[in-house]
């Protein structure tokens, strides 16, 4: 055998990786934590379909997907549209404050020269490293104060806190990116300020907001802790705490509680997959040349 | 009508002051280019006619009315940016329409000045289009339109040829001309490129570090530079500046060799010689009169010929020949100016004599 036989042997035998390649392990890694990431979902899903017997004697089961007698349930005999309407509020709400005096205040620091601009988002940022749950028991006694614990504010109040921090830093770095010309060419063609803002760089902001809102819709959606604390008026609670209800202390139906947890992961994923969609759109539509 | 009077204008950012005192008088109709290295002030000073930026000291008036704090709106003025600044969001008539509509002009004259304006630029089939699926010379004819339909008695144009490619270049250049001459306002034209400034000016004002160094007709500029920067910054290749010691009637450079010629009254022992590549000629080999020079390479361009050689104190002198001649590196040449063709310059201020 000559040497340089031996040596392609040697380089026959570098196993998995030169089997698949880098991007080919890679591609298995993903695959195995995407199953593992959407276990859950599914069993979640699967289990919306079954009665509280099949749960527990078939666990990983396909079910009858016919079987709608859990979501009728739901629909019917709990609070659940109620709580739907609640977080859909208390959400859209947040959002759509965080958006406005997010942009508004990155707008400023970013476009204007004033004293203390660069304090201010320093200050915003800050509250990026504020653990607002540590405050629970202060905002629970201002909240009181303010009287208004038990009702929509106090979760809203809470919600655009803890969305502006981040939305600031994001608008402050995308709006500085935005040419500066294209102001001078609105303030050249007269006009005001607000008009810029509104007709000129807020349009061109869009990507920089989908990915604000995507970052924000998640945590207030799902969040548990807050309405936990904050509302004791069954009509009032968000879908998270609102679920918890159906957990007796004596029995629980798993598959109305499943199918409801469902139902309330599916706005949330749809809208999701929407503002994607959007952001990417937005990203590749040469807006910014 | 409009005269632009600009009197002691200074702008400082903060603590470093980038114009020094600008007095400028400028014309009605006249074509005025601002040409000066980069840094030079010469887009800062744009802005401030535009109103962008406020004028720190001094006053600029436009028709003998104060503008110093005029909103940039309501001077009268409108400016094409360099990056032509069109809004991404929105379709070519929208762009144009912009800016007109906020005048508070009603909807047939705004159809009507967007007609106008697209069918002088040849823009009337790109109307519905968004500036991204226009070329760089479309959204070039945009930006000016969207100037052109304001209506304005001065255009600013901040370097509007830059974004363009050689070709396009030259050709967006005679438009910019023609529209001088269709429309007849006043135009300020930013450049650095000083073939363009030659090719469009009235008059040019030649700027460096916050400074007006001279104000001219291309021709005086060419002819009679003010100092040793003009003198250098117009012409291509730059003129080759000599310092040359005067004596006994010659003018002479150390072991390099010397020519007949005095220099104007004022000049001292050395003057700084000004030779513009068309002002010498070529002997081969040495020569008594004329100075002595090594080739360093012939570039060669068609209807031209530039020869690059080095004098014997080190300055590289380029001279324009015949297309067909070629020295080697390194071969011996004598470079043998025309007396009439020579600039002469104060050797420690730079000034002409």
């Amino acid at each position: 055998m000559t040497a340089t036989s031996a040596k392609a042997m040697t380089y026959d035998n570098k196993g998995i990786l030169s089997t698949l390649g880098r991007d080919g392990l890679l591609q298995v890694i993903l695959i195995a934590n995407t199953v593992l990431m959407l276990f859950p979902v599914v069993i979640m899903v699967f289990s919306g379909f079954k009665s509280n017997m099949e749960i527990f004697n078939n666990p990983f089961a396909v079910p009858d997907f016919a079987n709608l007698s859990n979501y009728i349930d739901v629909w019917t005999q709990t609070n659940f549209v109620r709580y739907l309407f609640n977080s859909v509020f208390v959400t859209g709400f947040s959002l759509l404050l965080i958006l406005v005096l997010g942009t508004m205040a990155a707008y400023a620091i970013a476009r204007y020269e004033f004293f203390g601009a660069s304090f201010l988002l320093l200050f915003f940022i800050a509250g990026l490293t504020l653990p607002l749950k540590l405050a629970i028991i202060p905002l629970f006694i201002l909240f009181r104060d303010l009287g208004i614990l038990n009702s929509y504010w106090a979760l809203i109040a809470v919600y655009v806190a803890m969305g502006l921090p981040s939305t600031v830093f994001i608008m402050t770095g995308f709006i500085r990116s935005l040419p500066r010309e294209l102001e001078d060419a609105a303030r050249m063609d007269g006009a005001s300020e607000l008009r810029i803002m509104w007709s000129v760089m807020l349009p061109l902001t869009r990507p920089a907001m989908i990915i604000s809102a995507i970052h924000n819709l998640v945590p207030i959606w799902n969040d548990f802790f807050f309405p936990l604390v904050f509302i004791q008026n069954d009509a009032l609670k968000t879908l998270p705490q609102g679920l918890t209800s159906f957990m007796g202390e004596y029995t629980t139906d798993w598959g109305v509680m499943f199918a409801g947890l469902t139902l309330a992961a599916a706005p949330i994923t749809v809208v999701y997959v929407i503002l994607s969609r959007q952001f990417i759109n937005g990203m590749t539509s040469g807006a910014l040349k | 009508m409009a005269r632009l009077s600009l009197k002691g204008v200074k702008k400082r950012f903060k603590e470093t002051e980038v114009l020094h005192g600008i007095d400028l008088e400028i014309g009605d109709r006249e074509f005025v280019v601002f040409v000066g290295p980069s840094g030079c002030g010469k887009s800062t000073l744009l802005r401030l006619i535009a109103g962008l930026d406020p004028i720190t000291e001094g006053s600029f008036r436009l028709n003998e009315k104060l503008m110093n704090t005029v909103p940039p709106s309501k001077r009268g003025i409108s400016m094409v940016f360099q990056s032509y600044a069109l809004y991404p969001h929105m379709d070519v008539y929208e762009n144009m329409a912009f800016g007109i509509r906020l005048m508070g002009l009603d909807k047939p004259e705004i159809d009507k000045r967007i007609g106008e304006a697209a069918k002088m630029l040849q823009l009337e089939p790109l109307l519905k289009r968004k500036p991204r699926e226009l070329s760089g010379g479309q959204r070039q004819r945009v930006a000016i339109a969207r100037a052109l339909v304001r209506k304005p008695q001065v255009f600013l144009l901040d370097e509007p040829l830059s974004n363009l490619d050689a070709a396009l270049r030259s050709e967006v250049r005679l438009e910019i001309a023609k529209l001088h001459q269709d429309i007849g306002g006043t135009m300020i034209y930013v450049t650095h490129d000083q073939i363009e400034a030659m090719t469009l000016a009235d008059k040019i004002v030649v700027m460096n570090e916050g400074r007006i160094e001279q104000v001219g007709t291309p021709h005086e500029l060419y002819e009679s530079p003010a100092n040793t920067f003009v003198a250098t910054f117009i012409g291509s290749p730059k003129m080759t500046l000599l310092e040359a010691r005067t004596a006994n009637g010659k003018l002479s450079i150390p072991n390099g060799g010397s020519v007949t010629g005095s220099a104007p009254d004022g000049a001292g022992e050395t003057v700084t010689v000004g030779m513009r590549p068309d002002a010498l000629d070529i002997a081969e080999g040495d020569a008594p009169e004329g100075f002595g020079a090594d080739v360093v390479y012939t570039e060669y361009l068609g209807n031209d010929a530039y020869v690059y050689a080095r004098l014997a104190d080190g300055t590289l002198v380029s001279v324009r020949a015949a297309p067909k001649t070629y020295y080697p590196a390194n071969a011996r040449i004598t470079v043998m100016p025309r007396a009439e063709a020579l600039h002469y310059f104060d050797s420690a201020s730079g000034a002409r004599l």
